[in-house]
């Protein structure tokens, strides 16, 4: 049979911890980048299957824009940031103070490199953040890889960031943490973090925290 | 009078099989392959679903066959044969690769490797490759109905095309 992981309350309280420590963080980067209030749900821990994984995103055919990093350093994996087209087209106006930007699927040439390099410097200054809370409360050394960005449907994008897990096992353990913009605001931010680690990361992390 | 289709859905490193007048599909293929293997004549087919190319590189024993090009392909061709499929023919879609960067990660050339190595499985079980529609950088939704042996192929920005 394959793999079940199995979790204790405790573990996944501890793995939520570090949802809400790293999308906490980045979610001010992101506030102080837009001028604007990001709210940070619950995190949700879930052992899920691939095509589990995918439907935390909408399903496989959902269009999505999905930013991914890999996590080298003590404590390795996979960082996963999702926004629908609507607000990746947002965030695109924002950065570039441009309100005629305009990003779906049938955005090409220059506009779509603009699209992207933008798209990919909020990736890196959100997957920093995350990443250097995460470090700061856990004592590992925790870096990201460049950016991968894709634009596609959600089942052809996400199964890139499962690829090294799907080597050792069928299911991936996932701290999904979604960000929120004010309610009362016209405008809708609604991204997801996903953080995969890899699953020999999970003893290397409880244990640097005190938990066996 | 309209007749409600039945499609039978296939996911990630999974595989199915059915028969007309059902359809099989599987949605959201990126790097990964679906391959059809189906008789013509009995209107049998099956869909395998691909995430990796090669299960030697498995590093648990008891993998899922089904993730991998090399033991998927031939686990497909003994279902059907078991459902009595003979003189079997393979269409097959996928293997794009989504990520214009990742030199020197697991992301690079994945694609083209899972495309590979189906090639390769299907030459060594003499299966004919009819058709195929691989690589690229985009998404894709593929669907097969048996009783025409025509596979349907959707991605982003493209109308709806069959092969």
């Amino acid at each position: 049979m394959m793999d079940a992981f199995h979790l204790t309350d405790l573990q996944k309280d501890i793995l939520k911890e570090i949802g809400n420590i790293g999308a906490g963080n980045a979610a001010t980067s992101l506030s102080q980048l837009l001028g604007q209030k990001i709210d940070m749900m619950v995190p949700n821990v879930e052992i899920a299957d691939f095509n589990e994984v995918i439907e935390l995103v909408g399903g496989p055919e959902q269009p999505i824009v999905g930013l991914m990093f890999q996590v080298e350093g003590e404590m390795t994996g996979v960082m996963a940031i999702v926004f629908d087209m609507r607000e990746a087209e947002y965030l695109v106006q924002k950065i570039t103070y441009n309100n005629q930007s305009r990003l779906s699927e049938q955005t090409e040439g220059a506009d779509l490199d603009i699209a992207m390099s933008a798209l990919s410097e909020i990736g890196n200054i959100l997957t920093g953040s995350y990443l250097t809370a995460l470090s700061d409360f856990t004592g590992m050394n925790l870096q990201p890889s460049v950016p991968h960005l894709g634009m596609d449907m959600a089942g052809a994008i996400m199964t890139m960031g499962l690829l090294e897990i799907s080597q050792v096992t069928d299911y991936a353990i996932i701290i999904d943490t979604e960000i929120r913009q004010e309610e009362e605001s016209h405008e809708n931010i609604n991204g997801n973090f996903l953080f995969i680690p890899d699953p020999s990361s999970f003893q290397k992390l409880f244990a640097k925290l005190g938990w066996n | 009078m309209s007749i409600t289709k039945t499609i039978v859905n296939v996911g990630i490193a999974d595989t199915k099989t059915v028969q007309t007048p059902a359809n099989i599909r599987t949605l959201g293929l990126g790097s990964c392959v679906g391959t059809v293997l189906y008789d013509e004549k009995r209107q049998i087919a099956g869909l395998s679903h691909i995430l990796l190319p090669d299960s030697s590189q498995a590093k648990t024993s008891n993998f899922n066959p089904m993730k991998y090009a090399d033991t998927a392909i031939p686990q497909l061709l003994e279902m059907l044969q078991v459902k009595g499929a003979r003189n079997i023919k393979a269409k097959m879609a996928g293997g794009a690769q989504m990520f214009q960067t990742g030199k020197g990660t697991s992301f690079m050339r994945i694609g083209d490797k899972n495309i590979e190595a189906v090639q390769e499985a299907l030459r060594k079980s003499n299966i004919r490759i009819v058709s195929s529609d691989v690589g690229g950088n985009v998404g894709r939704t593929i669907e097969f109905d048996p009783s025409t042996s025509m596979l349907s192929i959707r991605k982003r920005n493209h109308d709806i095309y069959t092969i």
